[in-house]
């Protein structure tokens, strides 16, 4: 299909001179960008890039099934251009987005208003869309939550118990992220890049150390990559076994719910044997990875991941074996598989609507290029589906890191630091444990950025939260967010 | 079966909470490094390669003056510890870092080499508190890597309940908060509004980088960096994130829960 791309094609962690990304007029740009996602293409990432006081719109698309991404942009312009979020839902955030840093405005967007925008002390938000009628109410949650829990606000229109429609309204946690990136690469942006979502440190330190890379025409070691290939794992595991545990204590199922906790600790006990940091500060940097794992050390990682995943089997055959776990998590929270494919959902939550969406497999890049871990896939779209994705990959994340760990790739651990070519885009997308991590850069005349774009899982899959809620008791909402655990800091940068 | 299963798995393992305090701290992963010491004596004449390496700008040399590191920006690269030629800033190992004023973060001169780790509230206060402390955590800003390295404690490893320190649903019902994250614009009213339905006497507990001193973000417009820009702070506990034994650390120590442990210094 993307071989007729008018769209300028390039595989996962590679780069092209900015002046070969082909350029259309605006509402040209919207068309051919339209027409290449009915046939098949994904929207990754959509953005302005300013040229003097006009911008220009970009598009990261991505073929999966070709195992290619496509570039296309605007010519630099000012005002108002047709909508692409009319024809296709998965830009309405993105569209929003380059309106709220751009003040290009989407004629026709349905519902335009700021995605993080701050006014005084607090996000101006705008309006909530309302549900009128003398038996709805509305509830309203947050930002500061009852746990120990980034915060967001929620608005629900409901009538009686059921939810009619669900509204997400973030930004409390922008701290300015992508502003702080132009002119750079500065002394504070890698660990600004390790600190992007906290629990994704390895995917995003990832993508960037490979945008540079990408940017220099160079690749890291094949040792680094292999070794960011297990901290990425590593995190995953970590991840997905606390989201199992949250979802068992959420509906009252303490032995998974207690195991998980603490097995959870153990796999990032794990990424702090290698790096020193639970999170995996630190091990990533442009050109390599800081620390190796030598042969001791990985002999030891083996012998405490071997009884972890032990351990983390048996939470999960105890979830999965009790009747009363099944039937509270199926059908709750569904969203179905043409909704998934039209909001653009990714990683675990799109796979649970039976989509075969997986970087690692689609855009195999770094190390996944030899080593490559199978989709975790089931239909349903629901809570269920969701917790069983997960606990397929624990299973698939184990498999994987035994393998290579078994096999460790010689050579290296550190190259030469990268140097970014000027004029030049490049593009990396990380698998990170909630989904399609996106990289963008593109550099000025001296190589250095003229725009960074990072774009987080969780901005396509809010949305898919907000859909989940449809129909479903408002008592459900937090079964339904742990099912998604997305993250608040990735989207609002 | 489950069931049996749980129950089985529950017998083998015995109880699973660590024996800290009573017991040997957990170790720091041999990696991890723990808190800076600087030795400013050590420093060579007009020496200022630890300065320009710092992310997060946390090391100052002014002529004439030693070496100042704020561990309260630290971020725990242990970038300054590799360009140092003269040993001068090193790593101790130590999880302990947590301290009541911002000024005992400030690492350097003479009888400064390391942080002055917290003292207990003064007795009134913890009379009032009980054997419990209830916080309200609010979230503004950062990572979400120090919310989760809170969250750790309230597991069966560390189980936090134990200490009578529980986080709560509601800032009425809590004795003061936890703050993580640089407090960004967009959260300042929420911070606000959440300070002012604590009821007093109140404590604040800053934890991580970020709430102490903005962290990776510090001189953002979007940020305030840190906490005590808008409250004031009564423990600071440092790192990105602290691993969870220090933020344990830091509760007990000013609880004064920590006697007969290694905690004292």
């Amino acid at each position: 299909m993307s071989a007729s791309s008018p769209f300028a094609l390039l595989p996962n962690a590679t780069s092209l001179p900015w002046a070969d990304v082909p350029e259309w007029a605006p509402a040209d740009f919207v068309g051919v960008t339209g027409a290449e996602l009915d046939r098949g293409a994904r929207l990754c990432s959509w953005f302005g890039v300013s040229e003097g006081d006009a911008t220009r719109l970009v598009a990261v698309l991505a073929f999966d099934a070709d195992n290619t991404l496509a570039l296309g942009r605007s010519t630099p312009f000012t005002g108002p251009y047709p909508a692409l979020t009319q024809s296709h839902p998965q830009a309405h955030l993105f569209e929003r987005e380059v309106w709220e840093q751009h003040g290009l405005i989407p004629a026709g967007h349905p519902w335009l208003k700021p995605v993080r925008r701050t006014a005084d002390d607090a996000p101006a938000n705008g309006e909530f869309f309302r549900v009128d009628g003398p038996e709805v109410h509305e509830v309203a949650v947050g930002p500061v939550h009852a746990g120990i829990i980034e915060p967001g606000h929620f608005r629900f229109q409901c009538a009686g118990e059921e939810v009619l429609h669900l509204e997400i309204a973030l930004g409390y946690q922008h701290r300015g992220l992508e502003t702080a990136l132009a002119g750079g690469p500065h002394r504070a942006t890698m660990i600004q890049m390790e600190t992007v979502a906290g629990d994704t440190t390895i995917a995003h330190a990832t993508a960037y150390a490979t945008v540079l890379e990408a940017l220099a025409g160079t690749e890291a070691p094949l040792r680094a990559q292999w070794l960011r290939a297990v901290a990425l794992e590593l995190e995953r595991l970590a991840n997905h076994t606390g989201d199992l545990g949250a979802l068992a204590n959420d509906v009252a199922f303490l032995p998974t719910s207690a195991a998980c906790g603490k097995l959870r600790g153990d796999f990032l006990n794990l990424t702090a044997l290698i790096c020193g940091n639970r999170f995996g500060r630190g091990l990533v940097r442009p050109g390599g990875c800081r620390q190796d794992l030598e042969p001791d050390r990985a002999a030891r990682l083996r012998e405490r991941l071997d009884p972890a995943l032990t351990d983390v089997a048996q939470a999960v055959a105890w979830f999965w074996d009790a009747a009363s776990v099944r039937a509270r998590l199926e059908n709750v929270g569904t969203v179905f598989p043409a909704q998934a494919a039209a909001i653009g959902l990714v990683g675990p939550a799109a796979r649970a609507c039976g989509l075969v969406r997986d970087v690692r497999y689609d855009h195999p890049a770094g190390w996944h290029r030899f080593g490559q871990a199978p989709v975790a896939v089931w239909p349903g779209g629901d809570v269920f589906a969701r917790a069983r994705v997960r606990s397929l990959e624990i299973q698939r994340s184990g498999e994987y890191l035994r393998e290579q760990l078994g096999a460790p790739a010689d050579g290296d651990l550190t190259g030469e630091p990268p140097l970014p070519a000027p004029d030049t885009l490049a593009v990396a997308l990380v698998e990170g444990w909630r989904g399609e991590v996106c990289h963008v850069a593109i550099t000025d005349a001296v190589g250095r950025f003229l725009r960074y774009k990072i774009t987080d899982p969780s901005f396509h899959n809010w949305t898919g939260l907000a859909l989940a809620l449809r129909g479903a008791a408002i008592s459900d909402f937090p079964l339904c967010n742990k099912s998604f655990n997305l993250s608040y800091c990735g989207f609002d940068l | 079966m489950f069931v049996f299963d749980a129950i089985a798995h529950r017998l083998k393992r015995g109880c699973e909470t660590m024996a800290y305090p009573h017991g040997p701290a957990p170790v720091l992963p041999d990696r991890h490094g723990g808190a800076l010491r600087v030795d400013a004596a050590k420093c060579t004449e007009g020496c200022d390669a630890c300065v320009p390496v710092c992310p997060t700008q946390a090391i100052v040399r002014t002529v004439g003056q030693p070496v100042a590191l704020d561990l309260g920006r630290c971020v725990f690269c242990a970038a300054c510890v590799e360009v140092c030629p003269g040993g001068a800033i090193t790593q101790t190992g130590d999880h302990r870092m947590a301290v009541r004023r911002r000024a005992d973060l400030v690492l350097g001169g003479p009888g400064l080499e390391q942080v002055r780790l917290a003292a207990a509230l003064d007795e009134k206060l913890r009379r009032l508190l009980g054997r419990s402390l209830r916080l309200r955590q609010v979230s503004a800003g950062g990572c979400a890597a120090c919310e989760a390295d809170t969250n750790v404690l309230g597991t069966i490893g560390w189980d936090l309940g134990r200490f009578g320190i529980q986080f709560v649903a509601s800032p009425r019902h809590a004795d003061g908060l936890l703050i993580t994250g640089p407090v960004t614009r967009a959260m300042e009213l929420a911070l606000r509004k959440t300070w002012d339905a604590v009821p007093g006497p109140k404590i604040v507990i800053a934890v991580g980088a970020c709430a102490i001193a903005g962290g990776p973000f510090v001189g953002h417009k979007e940020v305030r960096d840190g906490a005590d820009s808008m409250v004031p702070v009564d423990l600071y506990i440092p790192g990105c994130p602290p691993h969870p034994v220090t933020i344990l650390d830091g509760l007990l120590r000013v609880l004064d829960r920590l006697e007969g442990s290694d905690g004292r210094s």
